[in-house]
């Protein structure tokens, strides 16, 4: 049997599937909660480790681990400045409810924006560091040795001039008892021996084995499972249902109401629930909303590509009389639809509530807002919640959302005391997701007489994210994050090119369709915008792309774009009926760019035969894994530009499956190679910017082969035959 | 009570005789390394091998099984050592979130039953898995590996 059991006090058990099935056969009692009786004695160094006696390094991770790979790279920080055993190390979770009676010891949980790695490397390396100079110290007790004199490495403390060693296990307990150094000093990059490293994930094994227990597999005893509908259009609300006419089915234990909008069958087993759910009479109140296409949508953006007001995002000089006077107009409106996440493991909870408590067990981006969901939903304080988190089944932005926990709450606050695991089914998920924003873009350049561009006027018309999911962070009613990668300076997403007269506005036009953060979110649509414009503008004043960005970018946009067209060998000869096209955007903090190489054939088959990707990310925790989210962009990044599409009819989203949502699989995969050209003088993120390139290089590539300029996505709606 | 044969042992279960054979796997007999993604044989996050043939068990009624031998993911390790498959993708390193990961395993161990030597053209055929953090290039790296191992 299997028991997740942390070093952390206060803990509840977590029992796999597999090992729930031996313990029922042999009718084992497990206590949902112990604490005292079976937590571990071993007292921590501080936050970040714990070591124990036989030289077991766990290092505590707050951040989500969703395929990402920041628990791996985490630790490989951590390990780094503790001079620790990389093959001792294992992580555990620290819970947000830990978190808040800690005082927020371990800082941020929140894990999206590419952010793991870049925003909590100084204090987790300080962590390790910490530790270490206190292992130093007890040792230094021991050995009867100053501890100047002692060096520690790969989890040993040795004394050269006498030659006595002393393991971190055997001092860990001593240097527990010592107060943390006040301050310490972190190592060199270029002395890194664990970091910087291809190490190996510390995730995998169980996740070729079946062993890995997600969200979704979680058993607890006693446990009923749930499945919900709600209101097919988002924002309607659930005027009836019949519960008679389903409660005598198989397995069925209760039918609930939640939230005035969604309807919930809790029964024994989830394919209990589900068919019940079918057959469950519901009746909905959709108002006005019912009158809301994607034709509708359209009409509102269209509009905004030409209002009078809209919010600036980046303005330099007179873009207006700049593109007036100029020799060459050139004029472009490009849009990007709505597009749905796709978590391969569909949204879930797990909730048990009691008149005193609330526990939630959930794979999630945010656990400290999982656990203010939990608190609100059950209407307890936080200090009675907490959120166990398990690993996810993918993220991309849905799970730092909480509306499945919340909904899981509610739920179980009908049946106190006994656990519900609430499951949505894919063709819910797909149909109640904050969607990807959809934009739609104008775009306007002068050229004087030599092609040198002198103004350009770009006009953002569409959705908000933050004014639909967090509208306390609008600045005077304008969403700053809608102008990422366009942005006028900082180091989060800022524009590369000098253009003399610039204009880059927002006209905010917000449908009913939910938006949220999407892997990449807004640099996605502002680079296929941007990067497709360029190409477009480069055309018309007769040069080559990369020659004619080379002279507008500013010199670490410049230096990654230069990085990826060596690689690729871009202006020297390809195969035949093969073409080049490229692009480039700075986004959560790093600089990336993308050459795609690709063919059209004579009956419009679109090949897809190489990428080439650049990224800076300042630092390099481990290449192995940039290499895999690098890919991994392109993977996510170029199934959206495929396919990706959820579109409106009655107000409802049309795609319900993967039937009539599609993705790139295996076939369509180019190779990608990578190139890292870290500068280390910053620290920027992975996970998310690179994505933004997939679509713009290879729309670029086809307009070479095709001499067509797709500027809607997805590319499944065009014919890329020559002369169609 | 029915019976399935499940990674060479005889189990019993109570569920609905057409409940799908991936629910009776994942919540009679607790075998939850096999995945729902989203139930109309579309990803193969929940793919099983019936009789040797990579199968979506969403979309297969459990009467229909009889006694054909069902293999999943918590079968392939034998006395606790990895196939030559897992290690093979333990040694790439293939999985990021890993949840697509036990049916790309099995579709991999019925391609390399049928072709021991895939090449890059039968694994685009065999492997129309659905993975979204998008490990395909480290899935193919790993059949190759396996192939040879």
């Amino acid at each position: 049997m299997t028991i997740h059991q942390t070093s952390l006090g206060r803990r509840g058990f977590l029992v796999s599937g597999a090992a729930v099935a031996g313990g029922f056969s042999l009718g084992f009692h497990i206590p949902f909660e112990d604490g005292a009786a079976h937590a571990q004695t071993v007292k921590e160094l501080n936050a970040w480790v714990v070591i124990h006696p036989d030289d077991k390094v766990v290092i505590r991770i707050a951040r989500s681990e969703m395929g990402q790979g920041t628990l791996t790279g985490l630790c490989q920080l951590v390990a780094e400045e503790l001079e620790c055993n990389w093959s001792k190390v294992t992580w555990e979770y620290p819970t947000p409810a830990e978190n808040v009676a800690r005082n927020r010891v371990w800082k941020n949980f929140s894990t999206g924006g590419s952010r793991g790695i870049r925003e909590s490397n100084q204090y987790v390396r300080e962590g390790g560091a910490m530790a270490r100079e206190m292992l130093i110290a007890a040792a230094a007790a021991q050995l009867k040795a100053p501890a100047a004199e002692l060096t520690a490495s790969n989890s040993v403390i040795t004394h050269k001039a006498s030659g006595k060693t002393v393991t971190y296990g055997a001092v860990a307990a001593a240097a527990a008892q010592l107060e943390p150094p006040k301050e310490v000093k972190l190592k060199d990059p270029k002395d890194w021996k664990i970091a910087g490293k291809p190490v190996k994930r510390l995730d995998t094994v169980d996740k070729v084995t079946g062993k890995q227990i997600y969200g979704i597999d979680l058993v607890l005893p006693g446990m009923l499972v749930a499945t919900v509908r709600a209101c097919p259009v988002i924002g309607g609300k659930l005027k009836s249902f019949d519960a008679a006419k389903i409660e005598k089915m198989p397995g069925v234990k209760k039918v609930v109401a939640i939230d005035g909008n969604a309807v919930v069958v809790v029964a024994d087993t989830y394919w209990n629930a589900r068919t019940a759910l079918a057959a469950l009479p519901t009746d909905w109140d959709i108002g006005e909303l019912g009158k809301v296409s994607s034709e509708t949508i359209t009409q509102m953006l269209t509009e905004g590509l030409v209002a009078q007001e809209a919010f600036v995002g980046n303005k330099v000089g007179d873009a207006k009389a700049a593109i007036d006077g100029a020799a060459k107009k050139v004029e472009a409106i490009y849009s990007f639809p709505y597009q749905h996440h796709v978590t391969m493991e569909p949204m879930n909870a797990t909730a048990r509530v009691t008149a005193d408590k609330c526990e939630v067990w959930c794979g999630t981006q945010n656990g400290e807002a999982a656990l203010a969901a939990a608190s609100e939903a059950s209407g307890l304080p936080v200090a009675k919640c907490d959120v166990f988190k398990q690993l996810l089944g993918g993220g991309f932005g849905r799970r730092g959302r909480s509306d499945y926990v919340r909904q899981a709450v509610l739920v179980a606050k009908e049946m106190p005391g006994t656990p519900i695991k609430l499951i949505w089914s894919r063709e819910e998920d797909m149909t109640h997701c904050q969607y990807h924003p959809i934009t739609m873009c104008k775009l306007t350049g002068g050229l004087d007489a030599q092609g040198n561009l002198v103004g350009l006027r770009v006009r953002i018309s569409g959705q908000s994210i933050l004014a639909s999911l967090l509208p306390g962070n609008l600045v005077n009613g304008m969403d700053p994050a809608t102008f990422q990668g366009l942005m006028a300076s900082g180091v989060e997403a800022a524009y590369g090119y000098n253009v003399p007269n610039l204009l880059i506005d927002h006209a905010m036009r917000n449908p009913h369709i939910t938006p949220g953060f999407w892997r990449g979110v807004n640099v996605n649509q502002n680079a296929v915008y941007m990067e497709c414009f360029m190409d477009e503008l480069a055309d018309a004043a007769g040069q080559d792309p990369l020659a004619f960005r080379m002279k507008l970018l500013k010199p670490k946009w410049a230096a990654v774009l230069k990085a990826a067209a060596d690689k690729a060998g871009y202006g020297k000869p390809l195969p035949a009926g093969h073409f080049h096209g490229l692009a480039q955007v700075m986004g959560y903090g790093s600089y990336v760019a993308g050459v795609a190489e690709v063919s059209v054939s004579a009956d419009g088959h679109l090949k897809i035969h190489k990428i080439t990707a650049a990224t800076n990310c300042g630092h390099v925790v481990n290449p192995a894994q940039i290499e895999r989210q690098v890919a991994g962009s392109f993977a996510y990044g170029l199934s959206a530009a495929l396919y990706g599409e959820i579109t409106v009819k009655d107000g409802a989203v049309e795609q319900t499956n993967f039937d009539s949502y599609n993705m790139l699989r295996i076939d369509e995969m180019p190779k990608v190679e990578t190139v890292l050209v870290p500068t280390g003088d910053f620290w920027g993120g992975v996970g998310e910017p690179t994505i933004a390139v997939a679509a713009p290089s290879v729309l670029n590539a086809i307009a070479r082969a095709t001499g067509k300029r797709v500027r809607n996505l997805p590319l499944m709606h065009h014919e890329l035959k020559k002369g169609a | 009570m029915a019976v399935l044969n499940v990674n060479g042992k005889a189990l019993n279960h109570n569920a609905d005789p057409r409940t799908p054979l991936l629910w009776v796997l994942r919540e009679q007999l607790k075998l939850t390394g096999t995945k729902y993604g989203c139930g109309i044989a579309q990803c193969g996050a929940c793919t099983v091998l019936i009789d040797g043939v990579a199968t979506r068990s969403c979309q297969v009624p459990a009467n229909s099984v009889g006694n054909r031998k069902v293999t999943t993911i918590e079968g392939l390790a034998a006395n606790g050592q990895l196939n030559k498959i897992q290690a093979a993708w333990v040694a790439v390193d293939v999985p990021q979130c890993g949840y697509c990961q036990s049916g790309m395993v099995m579709a991999a161990t019925a391609l390399l039953a049928a072709k021991p030597k895939p090449t890059d053209a039968d694994i685009d055929a065999a492997m129309t898995n659905i993975c979204r953090c998008g490990t395909y290039q480290q899935v193919r790296e790993a059949i190759h590996a396996a192939a040879k191992a």
